[in-house]
């Protein structure tokens, strides 16, 4: 696992090794004490989540504030499959999650081999098109968006997720920014060799890319695990629900029972943080080469 | 470029062609025709039912008369206003804080970005349950530390506001936080020498050496989080659903009451090309700011 959360190169602090100073040791003090308070306010809420989904239902709010469950209400965890329609949603959200991912990381490096190694007349034009979408929001655009996929009678299908996820631009300028730091000579080389435009693509870059289809993918599973507001828009019918619209139904209509409510949310948010977890640095690395998330 | 024949040329083109098509077409069909259909539907009464009319600027003439499109506006501004510095100086103070040799470093590191790529579901309904007034752990502090009438928060026409102010920095400063460090180690070693052998304390060096040299930066993310200030949706459809009251409607979810609740298609895209209109501009000032430090 060390070697796993070891964090990105490109983020290693400068070393510069310091003479001891009088104030050194104060400044460090001051900085384990900052470090405890951030790491506390960030992780809090996540701690409250778990330990009230172990909580009976009276105990989560009781005064004062229990920070531990004086018993830990396991079946919590079994009687949520049967209370709600979790499976269901599970299927949905892994389903969708797996064909967007796929979807866009081929079709995105395919298409940025297309704009980082070949020259044609309009490219850089497109390319323009593409990073300009990045930076208007989906929210801005989703009516007429949602006109015309009801027109092409996509509405309340899981295809209308994965049409509005998959062709993204954020796949396209991920992997456009890494191809570009391949040199040309070795495409070059490849080119005299003989070996076609397509084989280069398979053979060449698409080994070299490992670790920027790695982040590519991660950023788009989570992305589309996460997504609320499209299934909102688009599906109707509850046996097409992701994780997400299903939790917020079982959110408003049992809303009383916060243990449970909790139970659902650790489930919901559990997969994310395996993921995150072994992929962290390929997440870093992602946001580094881009500053951009979908 | 002109040495290359036009038969290569051609060759070219449709090989390169051939490598977007798969991408484009989705793309195209999926964004760029709605950003398209987005400007022709703001200018007529489309609704689900009837067809489309052309209205020319009737729509843009009801949004200044419309008191609840000024109040989404107006809490979109508030929301900016206070998102922007507080993210920003929360993501740059603990860049600066990570950025030192201290033990624990890598896993805050982690942790801090964690929120960030949590769904918003189940964080929203845990910081509801957080501020919850009368029984959660926040007001228990609060009371516990002597604060005799602690806020209403989400329940409070005035709080709630705040309340979701507090959850989009705590979740997004982790994200702004890499972005920072990554700026950070583009800054020069040898300048922290030079200011050091100059005798600047560490504050002085702030000052003189770390925030200029972030500058691109810290631009950066006052764009990004702009866009992200005025896009904001999720959070309060789940936190808030607006209220109570109109307290906390902002303007992309009055583009969804518009559009899906009552069916304003036209309205709604008339909403939404302001929308558009602030963040395309937040952009093309970034492109031309950028083009000039480069020139």
């Amino acid at each position: 696992m060390s070697t796993l959360l070891n964090p990105a190169p490109v983020l290693l602090p400068p070393a510069a090794p310091r003479p001891a100073r009088r104030g050194a040791r104060a400044g460090r003090i001051l900085g384990y004490l900052a470090l405890i308070v951030a790491s506390a306010a960030v992780l809090l809420p996540f701690y409250w989540m778990v330990v009230s989904s172990l909580k009976t239902n009276n105990e989560v709010f009781t005064l004062p504030v229990t920070w531990l469950p004086s018993s830990a209400e396991w079946h919590n965890y079994v009687d949520i499959w049967t209370r709600s329609d979790m499976t269901t949603w599970l299927g949905n959200t892994v389903l969708l999650s797996v064909v967007v991912t796929l979807l866009q990381v081929l079709t995105g490096s395919f298409a940025a081999y297309g704009f980082a190694k070949i020259r044609f007349p309009g490219r850089d034009v497109l390319f323009l098109a593409y990073v300009g979408t990045l930076a208007v929001p989906w929210q801005s655009y989703m009516i007429p968006q949602f006109v015309l996929l009801s027109k092409w009678h996509l509405s309340d299908t899981l295809w209308s997720i994965i049409a509005i996820q998959a062709f993204g631009a954020l796949g396209v300028f991920l992997m456009k920014q890494f191809y570009e730091s391949v040199p040309d000579e070795l495409v070059d080389a490849a080119r005299i060799d003989g070996m076609s435009e397509y084989g280069i693509y398979r053979r060449i870059m698409l080994p070299l890319s490992t670790p920027a289809l790695a982040s590519l993918a991660l950023l788009t599973l989570v992305n589309t695990w996460n997504d609320f507001l499209g299934p909102l828009l688009y599906l109707r019918s509850n046996d097409l629900w992701t994780i997400q619209l299903g939790l917020r139904t079982f959110i408003s209509q049992y809303s009383a029972e916060y243990a449970l409510i909790m139970t659902g949310s650790v489930l919901s948010v559990l997969p994310i943080a395996v993921i995150f977890l072994v992929g962290q640095r390929y997440f870093v690395e992602g946001i580094a080469t881009t500053g951009l998330k979908g | 470029m002109t040495t290359i024949p036009a038969a290569r040329r051609r060759r070219n083109t449709l090989l390169g062609w051939s490598f977007l098509l798969p991408n484009f077409i989705g793309f195209a069909l999926l964004t760029m025709v709605p950003v398209v259909l987005l400007f022709y539907y703001a200018f007529t009464s489309w609704d689900m039912f009837g067809g489309s009319e052309w209205t020319g600027l009737d729509n843009f003439q009801q949004m200044v008369r419309d008191a609840s499109f000024r109040t989404a506006l107006g809490n979109t501004l508030y929301y900016t206003v206070f998102h922007i510095p507080l993210t920003l100086l929360a993501a740059l103070g603990l860049a600066l804080l990570l950025n030192k040799r201290l033990r624990g470093v890598a896993f805050f590191r982690t942790v801090a970005f964690f929120p960030y790529i949590t769904s918003i579901v189940a964080v929203a309904q845990v910081w509801n349950m957080l501020f919850s007034p009368g029984y959660g752990p926040i007001n228990a502090v609060l009371r516990a530390v002597g604060v005799d009438n602690p806020p209403g928060w989400t329940t409070s026409a005035d709080w709630s506001m705040p309340a979701v102010i507090v959850v989009g920095t705590w979740r997004e400063m982790g994200y702004f936080m890499l972005i920072f460090l990554a700026g950070l180690q583009t800054v020069p070693g040898e300048l922290y020498e030079a200011a050091r052998v100059d005798g600047a304390n560490a504050w002085q060096r702030l000052r003189a050496v770390t925030l200029p040299c972030l500058r691109p930066t810290t631009f950066f993310v006052i764009v990004m989080l702009t866009i992200n200030s005025f896009k904001v949706f999720d959070l309060i459809l789940v936190m808030t659903n607006g209220g109570p009251g109109q307290s906390t409607l902002v303007l992309a979810q009055y583009i969804y009451r518009k559009g899906f609740e009552e069916n304003q298609f036209g309205y709604a895209s008339a909403v939404s090309v302001v929308l558009f209109g602030i963040c395309f501009l937040v952009t093309v000032v970034q492109f031309l700011v950028n083009r000039r430090r480069e020139a």
